[in-house]
This record gives structure tokens, sequence and C-alpha cells, in this order.
């Protein structure tokens, strides 16, 4: 196994609830990670999987430090990064990357799609050749070069998915977040971003954590899955092990929800008590 | 018996004139379900409105017909429709909580419907949904009848709108994306409620969705939209075994198979996205509004 990129141990994280909040004063916190133990394989893509609710895109935003952890620590290419300042994590910013879920509100309505692949790279001292940088971008993700005048809403959402991509690509990181970058599109066009996103972590050798809430987009992406529920770990194998010998029950029950498309009489009986 | 709903070459335009349906014909025979299956912007959920009388005001029928039980709403005037559409037919939605009214009780919105529309009495009513209730297994009625929408779980509340959508033991339920907000093992168990009350009412279910997994698990026939047009139709465990529109093969192909990654998962071939424009292209230079 290459050595990690990643090394998270012991990662707590605590939010205030919000629904608990008092009308005056603090609104008491809820532990949303609750002791995280995981190593992510530099040039690996790692699934992490999970039902609402079950902390996996605080888990995905505490791996980029858009949420300082209230323990353990995370440690980066070999650097505890868990309570960096904000100034500190700047000029490691560019090789934290993130691909959102929907592109519509991620991407400015009011930039054009040059200006929105440009911003990161002129913000990260890589403003010198910029329409070459740009261009190569766009390219990266099979764009035509005129799109760089466009505006998102003159986008499919295919398009936009392609355009956050290149931005997130853009600065050549060492690790991308993507964050359900597929849950909004339609499957044919999901097909599509995944086989590109394959293609793309492959060619540049990139460290992935795809966050989904749907198993069967895992299987073809990602070397090593990780499942949650409610803050916790409950398996975590490569990814062909936990597709056809899950350990646990958790992960077995959500295999068996996912509806195929195949016929099965069988799958809407009420299940025999166990 | 009459076919529960009958749709006849069913168009709609928007005011620039461009055609949202596209001459769509299906029935949906009494106590079976149909799927309505399409990606975004195929017109699946626009049919669903078109059937309840609930098409936006920018988007106009200019021809065919709608027939539940026999019954042309073309020939009815607005209130007698609104009756026929109100005591025949009940909306399964894709977001209960939008659906649900979040000021109000549960039990008073379940009830709504039969006192109001139907004319039943307050008790006859309570006692109706309390019966719903524990058919879509909800196993603290009371607790739930005197909740807000916002106190129950995403599941709980589909269950909950599942009930009052059975309760006025309507002949056709549209079911529009009903699991789709939800969790997989959540919908897998929602499904199951909706195939178990479907069985049990003989209720026809027109059962919209973007979901092949879920047409394959929950309906005996199946349409296949593209841009507002019926490109396929058949049984559904024909259209699995022998897809014959190549939309319907790429479609297939494109969603995901944890079981076989390597199949599935395909992106749409172009060139199967440019007959489908070639199809359509031809049909509307062929139609005629009015004359078929």
């Amino acid at each position: 196994m290459a050595e990690p990129l990643f090394s998270v141990r012991g990662l707590k994280l605590a939010l205030p609830d919000m629904t608990r909040k008092p009308l005056v004063g603090r609104a008491p916190l809820a532990e949303i990670l609750k002791g995280l133990d995981f190593d992510l394989p530099k040039g690996s893509v790692t699934g992490i999987v999970g039902e609402s609710g079950s902390g996996k895109s605080t888990l995905g935003r505490a791996l980029v430090r858009l949420l300082e952890p209230s323990a353990g620590s995370i440690g980066f290419d070999g650097r505890d990064i868990s309570h960096l300042s904000e100034a500190e994590l700047r000029p490691l910013r560019r090789d934290l990357q993130m691909i959102f879920q929907d592109p519509m509100s991620s991407l400015n309505p009011r930039h054009t799609i040059f200006n929105i692949i440009a911003a990161p790279l002129r913000q990260n001292g890589l403003g010198d050749r910029l329409k070459e940088r740009v261009a190569e971008a766009l390219q990266r993700v099979g764009l035509p070069q005129n799109f760089a005048s466009r505006y998102r809403h003159e986008l499919s959402g295919g398009q936009r998915q392609r355009v956050g991509i290149a931005r997130a690509l853009a600065l050549s990181p060492k690790f991308v977040l993507a964050d359900e970058i597929v849950s909004g599109l339609d499957v044919s066009t999901q097909a599509q971003i995944l086989t590109l996103l394959e293609r793309l972590a492959a060619e540049m050798g990139l460290t992935v954590a795809f966050i989904s809430h749907d198993l069967s987009v895992i299987r073809r992406l990602c070397q090593q899955v990780i499942v949650m529920r409610e803050g916790r770990i409950v398996e975590a194998s490569a990814t062909d092990a936990l597709f056809e010998h899950p350990k646990e029950t958790y992960t077995r029950d959500l295999l068996a929800a996912i509806p195929l498309p195949e016929i099965d009489p069988d799958w809407l009986q009420p299940q025999a008590p166990a | 018996m009459s076919v529960c709903l009958d749709i006849r070459r069913l168009s709609a335009v928007l005011p620039n004139g461009q055609r949202v349906l596209r001459s769509v014909s299906l029935a949906v025979q009494p106590g079976e379900v149909r799927a309505l299956v399409g990606e975004s912007g195929a017109g699946k959920t626009m049919i669903g409105k078109a059937v309840l009388g609930v098409l936006p005001k920018s988007v106009r029928i200019v021809e065919g017909e709608m027939l539940i039980e026999g019954e042309d709403l073309g020939r009815l005037d607005a209130k007698a429709r609104r009756n026929l559409i109100g005591a025949r037919t009940a909306l399964i939605p894709q977001d209960p909580l939008t659906a649900l009214n979040p000021s109000r009780r549960i039990g008073a919105q379940m009830t709504d419907r039969l006192i109001r529309i139907l004319g039943w009495s307050g008790d006859r009513a309570d006692k109706r949904i309390r019966q719903l209730l524990d058919e879509v297994q909800i196993r603290d009625p009371q607790r739930v009848l005197k909740s807000y929408p916002h106190e129950l779980s995403g599941g709980m509340r589909q269950r909950v709108l599942i009930a009052a959508a059975f309760a006025a033991e309507p002949r056709l339920i549209v079911a529009d994306e009903p699991t789709t907000a939800l969790d997989v093992t959540v919908q897998k168990q929602i499904l199951r409620l909706i195939a178990q009350l479907q069985r049990d009412h003989g209720t026809a279910i027109l059962f919209v969705t973007h979901d092949l997994g879920v047409v394959a698990k929950i309906s005996q026939k199946v349409s296949v939209l593209y841009a507002g047009k019926v490109v396929e139709e058949a049984e559904t465990a024909q259209l699995f075994a022998a897809p014959q529109h190549p939309y319907t093969r790429a479609l297939i192909a494109a969603t995901p198979r944890y079981t076989d990654p390597y199949a599935s998962l395909k992106p749409v071939d172009k060139t199967v996205l440019k007959g489908l424009t070639a199809e359509i292209e031809a049909a509307d230079k062929a139609w005629r509004p009015g004359h078929g």
C-alpha cells in the first residue's frame, strides 16, 4: 500500500446544534464525528458512504479544514493540520480542493467560466499564463474552448459539473474532495462525470475522497470504501472485499436496499423476521 | 371494467409554441402500477400534473384526450372536472415537507380532504385516518396525529402522505418521485408500503421516477419518455429483458449496478442522442395541431 496522504487519528468534531438553541444564548454542541481512525493512501480514490446524518460531509469538510476538529489529529502529507490557523492553512489550500454537489450554487452567476476557473489560479500565485492554464483546464474536462466566455446559466447540469472539476483540478492539487458530485445529475450525465473523474484521478495521480449516499456509484470508481453511520466508521475495507463480503449487517442492509435495474419479484416482499 | 386512466395523443405547448408533450398516449389499467420514467425535462411530472388538473398556467393543452374510468375530462365543465379528479385520484408528492403545511398538525391536514371535499363527518374521517396509519405501520398514531410536520422524520412524513393518499379510496394515485429525497434503506420500506397498500386496495398508480431500479421493482408496465415523447412502452419485465429503443438500452446501460460495475455506468452514446433529436424533429414536422 502506498504511504498515506491523510492519516486521521481519533478525529472528533462537534458543531452547535441549532435545533436545541435557546432563544437567547448559545446553542449546545452536538458531537458529529465520534472518534475516527483511517488513512487515505496517496493516489487512491476512497469512497465515503453513509445515509443522511452519518457525518460524511462533516468529515469531508474537516479533511479540507473548513472545519476544525475538537479532538484528534489530521495528518496531511506528514504534517498535523488539525489546528492550523487560517493564515497557516493558506499555502496548503491549493493542495486541498473541493468539487461541490450543486454546481449551480457553487459557480458565481456573474462571472464567465474563464474567470471562475482563473480565480483560484490568481489567488495561488499562478496568475501568469492564465489563458493557457484555463484552456488546458477546459480541455482536460472535455469542454470546448469557447465555453470560457459563457456564464453558468448557459450550461447544462453536466457541463456545469465539468467546470467544477476543471476549477478544482486547475491547481494540480494533491487532494480532491468530491461531495455528492453526481447526485443532482441524470443517469446518462452521471455516468459521464464519473468516468471523467475516474480517468483524471488515474492520469493525474490524485488522491480523492468521494462522498456519496449511493453505494452503487462507488464500486467502479473507488479502491477503498469507508461506511459511516451516526458519526462512526461501521466498516472500512478494499472495495471488492466490501461489496463481495460485507462484514457488518449495516453494510449488507445498505447494499440490499439498493434497487438494481433488474426484475426481482422478491425484493418488495416483507423480510422474514430475523 | 373500463380503463382507469386513458391518455390519448396528448400534446401541450408553452406560450412560445414549443411543444412540451408530444402526442403522449398511455393507459393505466385498474389496479396496475405504470411507471413513467425519463430524465429531467422528459415531461414525466408534466403528465402527472395534467392528470391531476394542476398544470402551470403557461402550459396549454392543444390536442388529445384524458379519460378517467371512461369519463372524458375535456367534456366536463371546470367544476365537474375538479369533482371527478378530487373523488377518483390522489397524489403522493416527492417532497413531503413542502407538501405539508408547517403550521398545522398532521391530524387536521389528513382529515381535511375527507371532511371538506368528500363531506365525511369528523368521526368517520378520524377513524379512517387511524386505520390507514395502522396500514402504513405507524405504531403511535396518537403522537403522529398531534405532531407538526417538522417533528417527524422524512420517512414518517412520507408514510403520512401515503396514508392520506389512500384514505379516500381513490381509483388512481399519481406518485411523483415519492422516494427520491429518502435514504436507500427508508426508500425500500416506503416502496414496500406503497406496493402493499396498492395491492390491498386495488389502486392503480401512475409512478413517476427517474430511477430504472425503482421501475424494475415497483411497476408492471412502463413508459419511457424523452423530450415529452413516449419512445417506448412495454411490460416492465419485457423492457428489461429486451429493450427495443436505443435510448432505453442506453439508459439501462448508464444506470449503476454495483453487482456489475464494468457493464454499467456507460455514458449515453452521442449517436443515440442524435437519433432521438432527429426522431423528435421528424415528429414535430409531421405534426399539425388539431389534425392528429
